[in-house]
């Protein structure tokens, strides 16, 4: 098992911090070409400077999704089953989750403005918001207690039964609308704005500062995973090791704090209380 | 597989009658919810009105409501006594166990369903025609409930807030069949059946999907819930 099997320390290899510096370097360069180097559209105005931002957001949340089932799938066929892809698809799917939120933020602030409202009815829309509460199900049946291959397995089919529904409801959303009307919001891509120039080559980048963000942050929920699965496993053999050395009667005493510093040290967890600023970072 | 699901439903339909779970509780429940839009949308009722107009979505949603206690009434059957260990261990194709309790949980809400749509004929004041079109997207629609449904409940059994984790895992998920329904009842309704055809197709596609997938899926799925 790859990255997350043998953490090193408590912030994750050399390879990721410089992940997430170029990350942070994309996302610094994209707020200021977008913001002061690009010019205004000439229908939207400042309002175009929204281009840099969500259609990214929105790429990375597709892009998260996929693996996630993708990675379901790889845990569900036999041949490649391994927990990786349970971490690898839990990972994605939290992070797709918070772009899914934020591509709902951005389009409702770009909408307001453009439209003249936050919410319609679009099918690309209503089937983001529904995808949006699909997927928090799903994280929530993750959360579901048991035995860690039960729980993997059944995470992996609810991804799947999840991930089945979602051209059902894009499809049943796009007939309910054109019932009533055809679509009247254009992609504001493809649709109503010429990109040129510089503002191609901000969107651009912002495409890649963001793909960035995405696997720097997948990166390390996935080592976090690893650890918690880790400290599952190893959290065990220390309350046995923590029992037995109990067992022995008051001279192995002594030794009952060296010997779980040992299990600590070798399943590479510094201490219960260095988990939390990891998981900030 | 069809004789186990037999078996199966035979067993939840028997426990239901005897316990008159279903019809002294899930059916009161489904019509205090007709009565709540009814105050929510009212009082103007008769051609025109709010609650004339938007009686198939009503109507609709009321069985959403219902489907989620009818699924959690069944697992709640397989909680107690170990029931669910009795399952396991029965040797039953779990492919059939899934079929049996998603055939009874259809039944019940079929018959629900017959008189929660004269409810909202009488108290919303709308005429049902086209009764064969009804018909026809009750019973589909209902079979990709449940469908669904057992195959969340199963899913959540395991959970210990489970009576909250599966309304937010099964509404979203059958977001479709809400609107193919509606659709289907609002064009029925309104005297002009058949001209937005592919609803129906989309039920049925759903209802395929989520039975062949809970066919699959169901085993593994009780087997560590």
């Amino acid at each position: 098992m790859s990255p997350g099997a043998g953490p090193g320390g408590g912030r994750g290899t050399a390879v990721l911090r410089v992940l997430g510096l170029l990350g942070l370097v994309g996302v610094v360069a994209t707020v200021w070409l977008g913001l002061w180097v690009t010019p205004p559209d000439r229908f939207m105005g400042n309002l175009v400077r929204l281009l840099y931002l969500h259609p990214a957001i929105a790429w990375v949340m597709y892009i998260a999704y996929g693996i996630a089932f993708l990675s379901s799938l790889l845990y569900l066929w036999p041949r490649t089953r391994a927990l990786a892809w349970d971490r690898l698809a839990g990972a994605s799917s939290e992070v797709g989750v918070v772009f899914t939120g934020l591509t709902l933020v951005t389009g409702s602030i770009w909408g307001r403005p453009t439209w003249g409202v936050w919410w319609t009815w679009d099918p690309l829309l209503t089937t983001t918001a529904l995808l949006f509460v699909l997927y928090l199900g799903y994280l929530a049946v993750r959360q579901i207690p048991g035995e860690r291959e039960a729980r993997a397995r059944r995470s992996a089919i609810a991804a799947l039964v999840a991930f089945v529904d979602v051209p059902i409801v894009y499809f049943s959303v796009l007939w309910w609308r054109s019932l009533h009307q055809p679509p009247t919001v254009d992609d504001p891509v493809t649709g109503k704005t010429y990109v040129h120039g510089s503002m191609a080559w901000t969107l651009l980048l912002s495409f890649v500062a963001l793909t960035l963000v995405y696997a720097w942050l997948l990166a390390h929920r996935y080592r976090l995973a690893a650890l918690a699965d880790l400290e599952e496993g190893e959290g065990l053999e220390l309350a046995i090791a923590e029992r037995r050395a109990e067992a022995g009667g008051v001279p192995a005493r002594g030794e009952e704090p060296a010997g779980a510093d040992l299990v600590g040290a070798a399943a590479g967890v510094p201490d219960p209380g260095a988990r939390g600023p990891g998981a900030g970072r | 597989m069809l004789r186990d699901a037999w078996l199966v439903a035979g067993k939840d339909l028997r426990i239901e009658v005897r316990s008159k779970v279903a019809l002294g509780q899930v059916a009161p429940f489904a019509f205090v919810v007709v009565l709540l839009f009814g105050l929510a949308l009212g009082p103007a009722v008769g051609r025109g009105s709010v609650l004339s107009a938007a009686a198939p979505g009503l109507f609709w949603v009321a069985v959403l409501l219902a489907t989620v206690l009818a699924v959690q009434r069944s697992f709640a059957v397989e909680a107690a006594d170990g029931a669910a260990d009795g399952l396991r261990l029965s040797g039953l194709d779990p492919a059939g166990v899934f079929l049996g309790k998603a055939a009874a949980v259809a039944g019940q809400l079929l018959v629900l369903e017959l008189f929660l749509a004269a409810a909202v004929s009488l108290v919303y004041d709308r005429h049902l025609s086209a009764l064969v079109v009804l018909a026809a997207s009750c019973v589909t629609a209902t079979i990709g409930l449940v469908a669904a449904g057992v195959l969340y409940g199963v899913v959540s059994m395991g959970a210990r807030q489970r009576e909250t984790l599966l309304p937010l895992l099964f509404f979203p998920l059958v977001a479709p069949i809400l609107l193919g329904a509606t659709k289907l009842w609002g064009e029925a309704l309104a005297g002009a059946p058949g001209r937005g055809s592919g609803w129906l197709e989309l039920l049925g596609a759903f209802a395929v999907a989520y039975c062949a997938i809970g066919v699959v899926a169901f085993g593994p799925l009780l087997e560590e819930a």
